[in-house]
């Protein structure tokens, strides 16, 4: 005979550790099994939509920064792409390839943190973290020799970058690059056989293949269930059809594969930079020669790329004046966590953080 | 005769009057004992955060005091100083007895432990299954703190502390019948003199078992689910703050010291070693049981509370009662001169045995269907 | 779960987080220790050059925010003298597009970073303290003419004893007994 049991709902409140922001959600509990999950969303909205009617094109790359503030620069750059294909501007060679450089460091970088606060989801104390965090480090130290600021970059413009490379950057990069993969393999010694790990994640979460497409997921998120998409190879934008590097996908769309498929693109990353160091040319122009009140000819635009989350566009619509008309933002997290429903519902309270760490999700792009 | 004996008999023959020759060394014994566990645990505290910093690549608190020995009190006089909240739904007289339940037991347990030839508070014959069955009163203190907080998530706590600290007492009850049974007694100073081969060699599965099994008694990670602060939000106490939190904040530590005192005085041969006095190994010893503790506390993630009980009643309880079948056996076969013949064979079982265990069993479940 | 690595993943895990008691720790104690920071750091101040200013206003139109105020009067040679230059640090962001648009370099960024104040209203920087100084130095932000006045930035991928911030081995801690932070 089934015993009589009462839902009770609990809510994981905007305020909580492991919510990697203000978000919050509305658990219907029966015991320690969810039943229903209901997300709110809007906690951190700073209406950049709506700042941006009023700020010229330049103007609005400071508040682009602030969508992904964990990775900043490819906010920029999908931002300065959108506006250079509504204007058609060419941007000059060295400034693409430096371009490429910043976004797959901040690629490597996003990714280990990502990581990192998965695992402390996971309940090892902050040790991960730290030893990411010491890598992330040295990335943070590169961009502060570039562009001033170690989190929020403000360095892409329309038509190239702001600055061109320091001297001592060259080197740092050699080195940085020529270290990595043997701290690579040290995260994957602490992390990738521990059996604790691996019954915490593996089979929890499943996102099937064909869900993980009909609602539009993006980013690592899909890679994992097992479809090879990747805008950089499908759709390539700047140059990365110059580069050779492959896409890791999962197999079954569980935790563990997100995990995983993170950890293959970092490796990834770094030989396309090591690539591009080889291939750009020492001297040239960083950027083209765009006024400071920049009027693009009237139309509308949609400009996409593959940034860390996933795939993130921008929608511009201009009528001819300095300060586009609208501009809408189209985040990937947002998209992801529409399926949150299906994944959740079943487990326990514990494997709900689990899942949602997986998912790496960054509160400014949801709530802009 | 343990030392407080010799004192009451020396008392005695002074010609103090009866009650005194009673009561003055057990008070003298017990002041000792308090003194001595309130200042390990505050040396345990300050070294688990060093210890764990080192091992997370920073430094640790090192600017209170020479080397920051004096962060923990500076940490227990900001809570003592910080205001008491009792919230509105809370049931008050629980609320308010449930830290004294888990502070005291820990307390107790220190009378059955020796810290050297006969530096026992009271040698009873029946030493550990005293320590057993104190050591489970606490888990009426936990589960009372959190049903009376009045808070949801202290609730789904309560509800995993009874099912993790019940089920985690039979495997540490059966691995200790095994040391019991080779040592030929339940005292703790004879089992302690009946270690010429430390029993960390002579019963490798026990002691992992027990070991394990302690972890999870403590609350400590891997198996600190009660409190486990991404997603539970600190659990049993929550809604504890001032003088009651730093009782579950020393009561944590203190236990932490029990069962590293137990440990040591069960498998590690307690006082004895070569040179030095036998109050120094005693304190080598914890401290290193402790420091890995520690160890394990860096790097390992947690459990899940249904992966936790299918690895306590699937894996722990199995393993436990073989391994009490084999040193049963062997007891009965095996002259006590050649007690090293147990050790290997006790060995080769502990390998095959895990080893037979990893392939079989599966532990935890999948997706529940609503 | 299944044991399927026999307990071998864990105990890896374990042998790397040992190893790491023998690394020395990254840990820069602050005030005793301070790292040279970034030549083109974009700081938390703004720095104003008195003699370049023309007055012309292109960074109150370039500031996102509107944070520059700027007022002038028309002196002689019909040049513009420049009354009050205000810039409100608590709301700038310090995103620098004020020091890309002035056309006379007559902005920079500076490299002060200990910059509290005790009041709201002490964050409001008029032109005396904005104007630059022995104690208030311009970065290397978009100018690259001060690149020279700056020490190297400390990275943590080259050695303590190469300029960087990593070091070889430290004692359990090693630091002299500063002012207190």
């Amino acid at each position: 005979m089934p015993i009589k049991t009462e839902q009770f709902y609990l809510n994981v409140g905007p305020q909580h550790p492991s919510t990697h922001g203000v978000f919050r959600l509305r658990l219907s509990l029966d015991g320690e099994v969810v039943t229903d999950v209901e997300p709110i969303v809007g906690y951190l909205h700073r209406g950049i939509e709506k700042l941006a009617e009023t700020r010229t094109y330049t103007q609005i790359i400071p508040l682009t920064d602030r969508l992904d503030y964990l990775a900043s620069m490819t906010d920029n750059v999908a931002y300065c792409m959108a506006v250079e294909k509504l204007a058609g501007i060419k941007v000059p060679e060295r400034a693409e390839y430096i371009r490429i450089i910043f976004s797959e460091l901040m690629r490597v970088s996003s990714h280990m943190m990502a990581v990192g606060f998965y695992l402390n989801d996971c309940g090892a104390f902050f040790t991960p973290v730290l030893y990411m965090w010491r890598e992330r480090e040295k990335i943070l130290d590169l961009f502060d020799m570039v562009c001033g600021q170690r989190l929020l970059y403000n360095y892409m413009r329309v038509g190239g970058v702001s600055q061109d490379l320091p001297d001592e950057f060259m080197p740092a990069i050699k080195k940085f690059v020529a270290e990595m993969p043997r701290y690579i393999g040290e995260y994957n010694q602490l992390i990738k056989q521990n059996e604790i790990f691996l019954a915490r994640s593996k089979g929890v979460g499943i996102l099937p293949r064909e869900t993980a497409i009909n609602i539009g997921a993006s980013g690592p998120v899909l890679r994992a269930s097992g479809v090879k998409w990747d805008i950089r190879k499908m759709d390539p934008y700047s140059i990365y059809d110059r580069f050779d590097f492959e896409i890791p996908t999962g197999e079954a769309g569980d935790c563990y594969d997100r995990y995983w498929v993170r950890m293959q693109e970092m490796t990834q990353s770094l030989r396309i930079i090591e690539q591009a160091m080889s291939q750009m040319p020492a001297k040239g122009p960083v950027c083209a020669d765009v006024p400071q009140f920049f009027r693009p000819p009237a139309g509308e635009t949609y400009g996409y790329i593959e940034a860390p989350k996933g795939n993130l566009g921008f929608y511009i619509v201009s009528d001819g004046s300095i300060a586009p008309y609208r501009l809408h933002i189209y985040p990937p997290t947002l998209i992801n966590i529409t399926a949150l429903k299906d994944m959740v519902i079943g487990w326990k309270v514990a494997d709900l953080i689990i899942i949602f760490g997986s998912m790496d999700v960054v509160l400014g792009e949801i709530d802009r | 005769m343990t030392l407080l004996d010799q004192f009451q008999l020396m008392l005695k023959s002074l010609g103090w009057p009866d009650w005194a020759v009673y009561l003055t060394p057990a008070i003298v014994g017990i002041l000792i004992i308090i003194i001595f566990v309130l200042t390990v645990v505050i040396v345990f505290i300050w070294w688990e955060r060093r210890l764990i910093s080192r091992f997370q690549i920073r430094l640790g608190p090192n600017r209170c005091g020479p080397e920051g020995i004096l962060q923990p009190i500076a940490t227990a006089i900001k809570i003592l100083l910080k205001e008491d909240i009792v919230p509105e739904k809370a049931d008050k007289l629980i609320h308010f007895v449930a830290p004294i339940i888990v502070f005291v037991p820990i307390l107790l347990i220190f009378a059955v432990i020796p810290f050297g030839a006969g530096a026992i508070l009271v040698d009873l014959n029946v030493g550990i299954i005293y320590v057993i069955a104190i050591s489970s009163i606490s888990v009426i203190g936990i589960f009372m703190a959190a049903w009376a907080s009045g808070n949801k998530y202290s609730y789904i706590s309560g509800m995993r502390s009874i099912a993790q600290m019940v089920s985690y007492e039979i495997p540490v009850v059966l691995s200790l019948v095994g040391v019991a049974l080779v040592a030929g007694s339940f005292s703790m100073l004879k089992i302690v003199e009946a270690q010429s081969i430390p029993f960390i060699l002579l019963q490798p599965l026990g002691f992992l078992i027990f070991f394990l099994g302690s972890l999870a008694e403590m609350n400590r990670s891997p198996f600190d689910l009660l409190e486990a602060d991404s997603e539970i939000v600190a659990g049993y106490h929550i809604e504890y703050s001032g003088m009651k939190f730093a009782m579950f904040y020393l009561g944590e530590y203190g236990v932490a010291l029990a069962y590293s005192c137990i440990i040591t005085t069960l498998f590690l041969s307690g006082w004895q070693g070569p040179l030095l006095p036998p109050i120094i190994w005693i304190l080598i010893k914890v401290m290193l049981v402790f420091s890995v503790i520690v160890w394990i506390r860096s790097t390992l993630p947690r459990f899940r509370v249904d992966q936790l009980m299918a690895f306590a009643w699937k894996a722990m309880l199995p393993m436990a009662v073989i391994n009490l079948v084999i040193i049963a056996i062997e007891v009965l076969l095996i002259p006590a001169s050649l007690q090293w013949v147990m050790l290997i064979l006790n060995f080769g079982f502990a390998g095959a045995l895990i080893l037979l265990w990893s392939k079989l069993f599966t532990l935890g479940g999948g997706r529940v269907e609503v | 779960m299944k044991f399927e690595h026999y307990g071998i993943g864990i105990v890896k895990g374990m042998a790397l987080t040992f190893k790491h008691l023998f690394r020395s720790p990254i840990t820069v104690q602050y005030p005793d220790e301070k790292l040279n920071i970034s030549r083109r750091t974009r700081g938390n101040e703004l720095v104003w050059f008195p003699d370049k200013c023309t007055g012309c206003g292109t960074c109150t139109k370039a500031c996102l925010q509107g944070n520059i105020i700027l007022a002038t009067h028309r002196g002689e040679e019909s040049k513009f003298i420049v009354d009050k230059f205000e810039v409100d640090t608590g709301r700038c962001i310090f995103c620098g597009l004020c020091v890309e648009s002035c056309p006379y370099n007559a902005l920079a960024m500076g490299v002060n970073y200990e910059c509290a104040k005790y009041r709201r209203a002490d964050l409001v920087m008029s032109k005396e303290k904005l104007a630059v100084s022995d104690s208030h130095k311009p970065s290397a932000y978009y100018r690259p003419q001060f690149d020279g006045q700056l020490p190297e930035q400390s990275l943590l991928l080259y050695d303590r004893d190469e300029g960087g911030q990593k070091l070889k081995f430290l004692p359990l801690s090693k630091r002299k007994r500063g002012p207190g932070a």
